[in-house]
């Protein structure tokens, strides 16, 4: 098992210089540099800028010092488009925000869609079943860009309940829309993953001899079912997270959370390639980091896996 | 279960009947057409109800891109000056103003802009799915079939691509070059191909040892040409599942990214970016401007899902 996740370890290094590397030769390959303007700055004025930015540095100074600036300090440089701040400042202060409900609408889809997913198997060919197989599938359908304007028109247009954006510290009513609008797809997606493993799973033959030897059903489904029907939901987890990475960029957008999906956006239509260079690697460098983990727990739940 | 055990049952009535014609045949001595893998499977899809409405619907939906903008009165950019001024009251959906979707925020013709943000969509969906199945497959068919160290090299690679957080390259490239159709290409060219391969790969590997290659390897044919004589053929089905299935996925990719503002560039136009905006300015009463593309995206994107899970369990051999 240590073995087996240090050499995954091993793996997540290279994916994460190869990222950032593949990031920043973009950069340089991109038409028009981050200072040039309608305006032309004059030679000498430009000099010191680019000397200011350490744009002067040959190439290869430019990647290593970047690569070193974040491995060793955590530090994404500065910003081109604001002079007075940088990207570590952008990411501290919307980060947490778009964390805080990434995190819930990331349990709230695992949970609700793990959870529907066992009824519907349990109950399998009910009302309850056909329900929530037509629904998870239409649901699917229903990406974060489409939920999010259709839960504006009626909770916050024709109902009036919920505030239509902001985020004020966090407050609940801020929060559920964009945790229902961020998880809906993916509630959809685990739900029927988990049915139809759950149904596999219960028609084994380990299954029919806890039954056979008397264990009631709910025994049989927690103790001897969940654990192995678990095991496609969790590999679908690092995708999930993906996902709920980018849709968050819509949440922050459109809801006005004030979280890093905005100044993400921002910069790509400023051209500052600083703070889109750098929300890309925080959110790759998370996927990875993710993606381990999933890795090591399916490790853990499958004892038939090979290390 | 129930439903498996009634498709057994209608297949055993149907095998005796098929089995009596067979011997007959045998007894008349005439040649027996085989029934191939494509036609068993057209005629297992065409039985599935869901599969075909979709495919119907999608059908239609494509028709409506192709023949709707014959009918259209106004183009994707003109602005009707005349209703400018008072979207909310005179630009409703209305078939004497020659509006039949209404007008969007600025004065055009939404049914114009609905048409070819559709066009948009589905192109981008049928070229991510083609990349994915050209490249995907000749390079995990390759990858699955040379074995190896090539192969641990080839899929170590897509692994790591895998795991980047695809969407924020996209949009690097989108934004660093130009907001174009070519670039939006491009992007998704990049990144539609790598679960294909990694599914291609593990088919090959079952494939590979199997008689009808090791036949063709003694006959002497080179390894490219058993690739792309013998196994590609045989990975088809898997593939066309596959590639159906990634058609509505490439559509959400692109319809998120116009959404955000950063797709193709105006006055094209596409469903993610007519959402935004119709969501943007649903205040001021003009629910039209959003229902519009709202429905003809999910139209498209339900069809395309019921038309992909029929296709698998057309094609799966898994579920025979």
């Amino acid at each position: 098992m240590t073995a087996y996740i240090i050499r995954r370890i091993l793996v997540a290094v290279p994916t994460l210089v190869i990222l950032i590397v593949l990031c920043f030769f973009l950069m340089q390959v991109a038409p028009g540099g981050p200072f040039t303007s309608e305006r032309p700055l004059p030679p000498q004025v430009l000099a010191n800028i680019e000397a200011r930015y350490g744009l002067d540095q040959p190439l290869w100074k430019q990647m290593w010092d970047y690569l070193v600036g974040i491995v060793t300090r955590f530090d994404f440089g500065p910003s081109f488009a604001y002079r007075d701040r940088d990207v570590n400042d952008i990411i501290a202060h919307g980060f947490p925000i778009t964390l805080t409900y990434g995190l819930i609408s990331f349990v709230v889809a695992t949970l609700a869609g793990m959870g529907i997913g066992v009824a519907a198997a349990i109950r399998h060919n009910t009302w309850l079943d056909y329900i929530a197989v037509g629904a998870t599938f239409s649901a699917q359908a229903l990406p974060n860009f489409v939920m999010a304007p259709i839960l504006v028109i009626v909770f916050t247009w024709q109902l009036g309940w919920l505030p239509g954006g902001g985020w004020n510290g966090g407050q609940w009513q801020y929060l559920v829309m964009p945790v229902i609008a961020l998880s809906t797809s993916y509630v959809a997606s685990i739900t029927r993953i988990m049915r139809s493993s759950m149904l596999e799973t219960l028609n084994s033959s380990f299954i029919r001899t806890a039954r056979a030897k008397g264990l009631p059903e709910h025994k049989v489904i927690w103790r001897h079912a969940m654990k192995p029907a678990m095991l496609p939901v969790v590999s679908y987890l690092g995708p999930t997270f993906v996902a709920m990475i980018t849709g968050s960029v819509v949440i922050d957008v459109y809801f006005s959370t004030g979280g890093i999906g905005r100044a993400y956006v921002d910069s790509a239509l400023n051209r500052d390639y600083a703070v889109m260079l750098g929300v890309t690697i925080l959110y790759g460098g998370l996927t990875v980091l993710f993606n381990l983990l999933v890795d090591v727990a399916y490790a853990w739940l499958d004892p038939k896996i090979r290390y | 279960m129930l439903g498996s055990i009634r498709r057994y049952g209608t297949e055993m009535v149907h095998r005796t009947e098929q089995s009596e014609r067979i011997i007959e045949a045998l007894v008349e001595g005439e040649a027996i057409r085989g029934r191939s893998l494509w036609e068993d499977a057209r005629r297992r899809f065409f039985r599935n109800n869901a599969a075909v409405g979709a495919l119907i619907c999608l059908g239609l939906v494509m028709l409506f891109t192709i023949v709707g903008p014959l009918f259209s009165q106004w183009s994707i950019e003109e602005i009707d000056w005349a209703r400018m001024g008072n979207i909310a009251g005179e630009g409703h959906p209305s078939v004497e103003s020659g509006h039949y979707f209404g007008l969007d925020g600025l004065g055009r013709d939404l049914y114009a802009r609905t048409i070819q943000a559709t066009r948009t969509s589905l192109i981008v969906g049928v070229i991510g799915a083609f990349v994915a199945v050209v490249i995907g497959t000749l390079y995990g068919a390759f990858a699955g079939f040379v074995g190896g160290w090539v192969d641990n090299i080839m899929m170590r690679t897509v692994d790591v691509l895998i795991s980047i957080p695809y969407m924020f390259i996209i949009i690097l490239l989108m934004v660093m070059f130009e907001r174009s159709f070519f670039m939006l290409f491009v992007g998704i060219g990049i990144v539609s191909w790598l679960d294909m391969s990694r599914i291609v790969r593990g088919q090959t590997l079952s494939l590979k040892n199997r008689e009808f290659v090791e036949a063709a390897t003694t006959a002497g044919v080179g390894r490219f040409t058993i690739i792309l004589r013998h196994i590609v053929p045989n990975l088809l089905g898997i593939v066309v599942v596959y590639a159906t299935l990634l058609v509505p996925l490439m559509i959400l990719v692109e319809s998120f990214i116009s959404f955000l503002g950063l797709g193709v560039q105006e006055p094209n136009t596409s469903l993610g970016a007519l959402i935004s905006e119709g969501a943007g300015t649903v205040i001021y009463g003009t629910p039209w401007q959003i229902a519009c593309p709202i429905f003809f995206f999910l139209v498209t994107i339900i069809s395309l899902f019921f038309v992909g899970d029929g296709l698998r369990d057309a094609l799966d051999p898994k579920d025979r």
